[in-house]
């Protein structure tokens, strides 16, 4: 089991921790609800260090990226970011990433924990052009300080303007007394604020200097629980549950960063696929009725017929309800459609939504 | 860790408040720490009789449903519909207005079975 840099804060904190993608992560500190209410509607912390990071350099740096992510990464000024996925060759997603360009002809690759090696063979395998490839995830921490207040907390420990670094930019700048650290405006809650990439060396100085800088805002440590009701609250995909080796980006709704304007990996098998529809969909719904879904539970229609199954599942913190993802047969993929949840032995009624639940 | 000395247990963490022929259940301080905030408790077997160790009903927190499993053979006379409207009473006073269910005891030889508060300290220490 690895550790991150700051594992022994969170132990000293109280956290509950779990193993999470080889990591011994915090799941919890006070309590889910606290913690996911503190990030809507103040500032949270969230140690992701975690997540696996690539350095992809040089002149070819760029035509890789175009081979292997669905999105348009020419696209990209620097100091952009961009939302993408790899797809696989049989019409599948390897991993969901986020492309950053940090200068002319260098990229920065954020991917999933649980698929550093499979996405870092995955990528090798498919650089024909020799870009130049470093994998950095060991040496690297991650915190997203995330919530409404997150860019007057922080604002003190940085010469950058934060109020202008705008959704999906970035700035390498000083933060916390360290130079050279990427300041994000990214983050997986749907309650703004940043992430902030720095080296295992300076992060415990990051982290003490996050805390009290926000001590005033009423500033929490936020565990990995609360990060997925939050991202669940916006419908964001999270990697092996709404989206994985076989589900194709068109059927989970990620149209819009599978782009045709450029040849990629199955890119005409998608293209085919966008064509002739797909046949089922990843969809968004919430219970009309007391019940709380979760992942693998049947989906069935008013005859009690099986047509999909959940895939993310929970009771919203901020709605005080039960919402859910998960793929149904097309037919029953309109809003307001009525679908029914197979909690144990009851059929739970529940209708299709419009993404997000969860509306600031 | 409260772990109230005149309370039966169980090693599914629930709790047993034995009066006469009526056993009242609940889950332990420790089931609740455990769980985290708990959003719904589902109970669907009010007056049918279930058997011992057989489920009775689930709980749910926010991340995670466990189903509760009858400490004693008997029929579900009650349900505690406090927790309905505030499920997370049983956070806040497990072994008081958290409390899930009533029992009319079928067999009273099953009581022997159950924990002592010593028996379930040392389960949940070791």
């Amino acid at each position: 089991m690895k550790n991150t840099a700051l594992t022994h804060i969170h132990e000293q904190l109280g956290a509950k921790m779990v193993p999470f993608a080889g990591y011994n992560m915090p799941v919890q500190y006070e309590g889910i609800n606290i913690e996911h209410e503190t990030v809507r509607n103040g500032v949270g912390v969230f140690d992701v260090s975690h997540m696996g990071e690539f350095l992809i350099e040089g002149e070819k740096a760029l035509e890789l990226i175009q081979k292997v992510t669905s999105n348009d990464a020419s696209k990209l000024a620097i100091g952009d970011a961009q939302y993408s996925c790899l797809p696989n060759k049989t019409g599948g997603i390897v991993d969901d990433l986020i492309v950053y360009r940090v200068k002319e002809f260098t990229y920065l690759l954020v991917v999933n924990a649980s698929n550093i090696e499979k996405d870092w063979s995955w990528i090798a395998e498919n650089n024909t052009m020799n870009a130049e490839m470093k994998n950095i995830s060991e040496g690297y921490s991650l915190l997203a300080i995330q919530g409404p207040k997150a860019v007057e907390a922080m604002q003190t420990l940085t010469s950058e303007d934060l109020s202008a670094i705008k959704f999906y930019t970035f700035k390498v700048g000083d933060f916390a007394g360290i130079e050279n650290v990427i300041i994000s405006a990214t983050g997986y809650t749907g309650s703004g604020g940043f992430e902030i990439y720095c080296k295992n060396s300076e992060v415990e100085q990051v982290w003490n200097k996050v805390f009290e800088a926000g001590k005033s805002f009423g500033i929490k440590p936020i565990g990995l629980a609360a990060r997925d009701t939050l991202r669940l609250e916006m419908g964001y995909c999270l990697y092996g549950n709404d989206i994985n080796d076989t589900t194709s980006p068109l059927e989970a709704g990620l149209g819009w960063i599978t782009k045709f304007t450029k040849d990629f990996t199955n890119s005409e098998a998608l293209k085919q696929q966008k064509e002739t529809g797909v046949t089922k969909k990843l969809v968004a719904f919430e219970l009309t009725e007391k019940g709380i879904p979760r992942q693998h539970y049947t989906i069935v229609d008013a005859e009690g017929a099986t047509i999909g199954e959940v895939t993310s599942g929970t009771m919203s913190p901020s709605l005080k309800k039960g919402i859910g993802l998960g793929y149904v047969k097309t037919a029953f993929s309109k809003r307001d459609t009525e679908i029914f949840i197979q909690v144990r032995k009851k059929a739970i009624p529940a209708k299709i939504v419009r993404l997000p639940f969860y509306k600031g | 860790m409260s772990i109230p000395a005149e309370l039966k247990y169980t090693k599914d963490h629930e709790w047993v408040r034995v009066e006469g022929d009526i056993a009242t259940v609940g889950i332990t301080s420790f089931a609740q720490s455990e769980l985290g905030d708990i959003v719904y408790v589902d109970v669907d077997t009010v007056d049918e009789t279930v058997n011992k160790d057989e489920v009775f009903g689930s709980v749910e927190a926010v991340k995670t449903v466990s189903d509760l499993f009858m400490p004693l053979s008997g029929e579900v006379i009650e349900f505690n519909d406090g927790l309905e409207d505030e499920p997370e009473k049983v956070n806040s006073d497990p072994y008081g207005e958290g409390w899930m269910i009533k029992i009319a005891i079928s067999d009273n030889a099953e009581l022997d079975g159950l924990l002592s508060a010593d028996d379930y300290k040392a389960l949940i220490e070791a």
